[in-house]
């Protein structure tokens, strides 16, 4: 038994150091500045170095692949054996041996490692890339996010660097922004100017009976930071009106509509549209729900859909009125989930289209809704859209003023 | 007979039902046996000059009539009208 490991010892084997010359003897290496200047079109860059390594940046335009998952994953940046492939790591040595796989063992044809790895690079002044990465908290925390095709890495980065305006801490308010918070949405400001009332708790779970006289959006602040210590709330403790709308909307990537009453969201509209903004709106009563993306000169806009509101006495919005507890559930987290679509920017978001639910029926309905060339709003140049114009619609008087 | 999906709002108009089956070969037929079955919902649905009001929005299946042919598009057996009054609810 001793006999055969001496006899491996003895044919076979050599130094590192000899393995490491030997190696460089076979493999063509480049120069940083070849690298930075002189690469054929289609050559892929790979760092092979470690996930810690890779975050202090890289090589603009470089992927990263482990060296220990170099040969599983290769194939997904270089399918055809005859894509010209660049590696390096942080030397020039370890890439010697990731290229020396790449040929030897996988077949790569077109090979070359980095001379002197990203030391030399930056040493010779050439531009670095720093990606941002997650925290190792953050890996674990939105690991099911990471693991799919639509998010992964770069959709999470979006998520964290979203900032989305919830109208409303209420029914559609509160699941919305407890959901968008555990997805890890960076920035959610919330405007609702009321206090946690206990007839709320029937249905705005996010705020609880010991917070009860609280504002709502302290009360949301509370439960957001408990989720998820990612985000970032911005608290505006009052209603939203035409003397605060343009102050506020230009922060935001996008706008969730859960607001109680039709002037605000006629003036909401205006805003948005002025902005170009989108807006995810939905509205609720009964048992029944009303959902839609309205993405300015995209699709139609709210005036598109309804041009002019209904009457007091047909707007029950105006008023206490009965909903049941979950719909608001139901229909913020269909808000929810299109909020993330548009921040992904995958799949097709609810534009142009108007879903309504009735949950006694259990039922889906979709109707289309187009733009209206005659909209007194979007038909219009954004900066044509004045001040003084903005909410107003025709015999508009003290609608359900108040509101809700 | 078409059926018309009956918004919330109109409910109390016709009896509390969700869906209600009404004759006619084209939307304004359709509305007008509609209103004559239940005659509290006229005033909600037409405005003084007959025409919709505008704060209603009417489809066929799922289509606008605006962008079809109004009160004149042609409604078949077993076609499903909607009545959409705006709705704001959020809270």
């Amino acid at each position: 038994m001793e006999g055969s490991v001496q006899d491996t010892g003895t044919s076979g084997a050599k130094s590192a150091a000899e393995f490491a010359a030997d190696v460089k003897s076979r493999i063509r290496e480049i120069g940083p500045g070849e690298v930075h200047e002189g690469l054929p079109e289609g050559t892929v860059v790979v760092d092979v170095r470690e996930d810690g390594e890779w975050a202090t940046g890289n090589v603009p335009g470089a992927v990263h692949i482990p060296r220990s998952y170099l040969e599983m994953r290769i194939e997904n940046v270089a399918p055809d054996r005859s894509t010209p492939v660049v590696l390096y790591c942080a030397a020039g040595l370890r890439s010697l041996y990731a290229a020396k796989t790449l040929i030897e063992d996988l077949g790569y044809q077109d090979v070359s490692s980095m001379t002197g790895g990203i030391t030399l690079w930056k040493d010779t002044g050439l531009p670095v890339e720093v990606k941002k990465t997650l925290t190792p908290e953050q890996s674990d925390r939105y690991s099911r996010h990471l693991l799919l095709n639509e998010v992964g890495l770069e959709g999470q980065q979006k998520l964290l660097d979203a900032k989305v305006l919830l109208l409303g801490a209420g029914g559609l308010g509160s699941p919305t922004a407890l959901y968008l918070a555990a997805a890890g949405v960076g920035t959610l400001g919330i405007i609702d100017g009321d206090t946690v009332d206990r007839s709320n708790l029937q249905r705005q779970i996010i705020h609880t009976e010991d917070r009860l006289g609280e504002l709502k959006v302290d009360s949301a602040e509370v439960a957001i930071n408990a989720l998820n210590p990612d985000v970032k709330v911005v608290k505006y403790p009052y209603r939203i009106g035409s003397e605060n709308i343009m102050d506020i909307l230009p922060e935001y990537d996008i706008v969730v509509d859960g607001l109680d009453n039709f002037p605000t969201r006629y003036l909401l509209n205006d805003a948005s549209v002025r902005l170009k903004i989108p807006v995810v709106s939905a509205s609720i009563l009964g048992f029944e729900g009303q959902l839609s993306v309205f993405s300015p000169y995209e699709g139609p806009c709210y005036r598109c859909l309804f041009p002019v509101p209904p009457p007091p006495e047909l707007a029950p919005s105006c008023g206490a009125n009965g909903v049941l507890g979950v719909l608001p559930g139901t229909m913020g987290l269909l808000q929810a989930t299109e909020v993330v679509k548009l921040i992904l920017e995958k799949g097709d978001p609810l534009i142009g289209r108007l879903l309504l639910y009735d949950a006694l029926a259990t039922s889906f309905t979709e109707l289309k809704i187009g733009r209206d060339p005659e909209c007194p709003i979007c038909s219009r140049d954004p900066d044509s859209i004045t001040q003084d114009e903005m909410g107003v619609f025709p015999d508009y008087d003290a609608f359900c003023s108040g509101g809700h | 007979m078409a059926s018309v999906r009956i918004p919330p709002v109109l409910r109390p108009s016709v009896g509390g039902e969700r869906e209600v089956e009404a004759a006619g070969s084209n939307i304004g037929e359709v509305l007008q046996s509609l209103v004559t079955s239940y005659p509290a919902t006229k005033d909600q649905i037409f405005g003084a000059d007959g025409a919709l009001n505008r704060y209603v929005n009417v489809y066929l299946n799922d289509e606008d009539v605006r962008v079809l042919d109004g009160l004149e598009t042609s409604v078949g057996d077993g076609d499903h009208v909607v009545i959409l009054p705006a709705m704001a609810g959020g809270s």
